[in-house]
């Protein structure tokens, strides 16, 4: 018992230090297409999609939450944590409830996710900025579908060549 | 991959088509103003609905911007990946035309006078 509950410990450190370097990485990367502004893959995504299979909702929340934390905390300012916040919530809460219905594979719920994460962005966006912003729209629904495919199909991949065990 | 990810997926790219159909059709307005930025800093406002070319010295070159009929687009670009002057010509409120290299931002907004719902919300 003892020795199964130091060894989550250290595989939910681990995740969150993985999420936090990635969202890191990813700011690095020159953007994918310049005519969209906040066209990200959303790299950390995959550990929190990873941490949703493999160690379970409540988890992947706390993950989440974290990540926004540190990430906002570390490289950001308040503005950054509302976006990133509201993003990654709404992001979490969609792909939890299509992971629960069970009928959708990975890449669905993390597509789904990826979707949700813009226009949870959006939305925020939409308060701070203005309507204008609605002409991204589009072009949001459809960059998050990509991201979220890409996050999808790593993830599967990962989730198939892990230990099953691993967080036993 | 099930059936249900190609419907919801499938679903989305519909989604957004209609999203960009319904902007499309009941939303974008022509634009007034033709505003240039170069790095943040305005650089030119010019009217959308007289033919002109401007030259835009740039960060690291020149950008020139082609008005004409009610249209705007970039005509060269001295930078080596031509993004901008690709760009299909613009038009309507809120549509931009991006220069990173050069950091020249061609954006289509209203006319200064206009106290639209835009004027409001911002």
């Amino acid at each position: 018992m003892k020795k199964q509950q130091s060894k989550k410990v250290a595989l939910f450190g681990m995740m969150i230090a993985l999420a936090f370097i990635l969202s890191y990485v990813e700011s690095l990367l020159p953007p994918l297409i310049t005519a969209i502004p906040g066209m990200k893959i959303g790299l950390a995504n995959l550990v929190i999609v990873v941490c949703l299979y493999l160690l379970g909702s409540k988890e992947a929340f706390i993950l989440t939450f974290f990540r926004v934390l540190l990430v906002a905390f570390t490289f950001g300012n308040f503005t950054m944590l509302l976006f990133s916040a509201a993003g990654a919530v709404v992001s979490f809460f969609v792909m939890f409830l299509l992971k629960t219905t069970r009928k959708f594979s990975t890449i669905g719920v993390s597509c789904a996710g990826g979707v949700a994460h813009n226009l949870g962005q959006i939305t925020v966006a939409f308060f701070v900025l203005g309507a204008s912003l609605l002409y991204y729209l589009p072009f949001l629904f459809i960059s998050g579908c990509i991201s979220g495919i890409l996050i999808g199909i790593a993830g599967s991949i990962l989730l198939k060549h892990l230990p099953k065990n691993m967080a036993d | 991959m099930k059936k249900n990810d190609i419907l919801l997926i499938s679903g989305f790219l519909v989604t957004a088509l209609l999203l960009y159909g319904i902007y499309h059709f009941f939303f974008a307005q022509n634009g007034a103003t033709v505003v240039v930025t170069v790095d943040g800093n305005e650089y030119a406002s010019l009217s959308l609905s007289s033919d002109t070319t401007l030259e835009i010295q740039g960060i690291d070159g020149i950008n020139i911007l082609v008005i004409e009929n009610g249209t705007a687009r970039i005509s060269y670009a001295d930078c080596p990946d031509q993004l901008c002057a690709l760009h299909k010509p613009i038009s309507k409120n809120g549509e931009s035309i991006i220069c990173l290299p050069n950091r020249v931002v061609v954006e289509i907004k209203k006319a200064p006078s206009s106290k639209g719902l835009d004027a409001i919300a911002n």
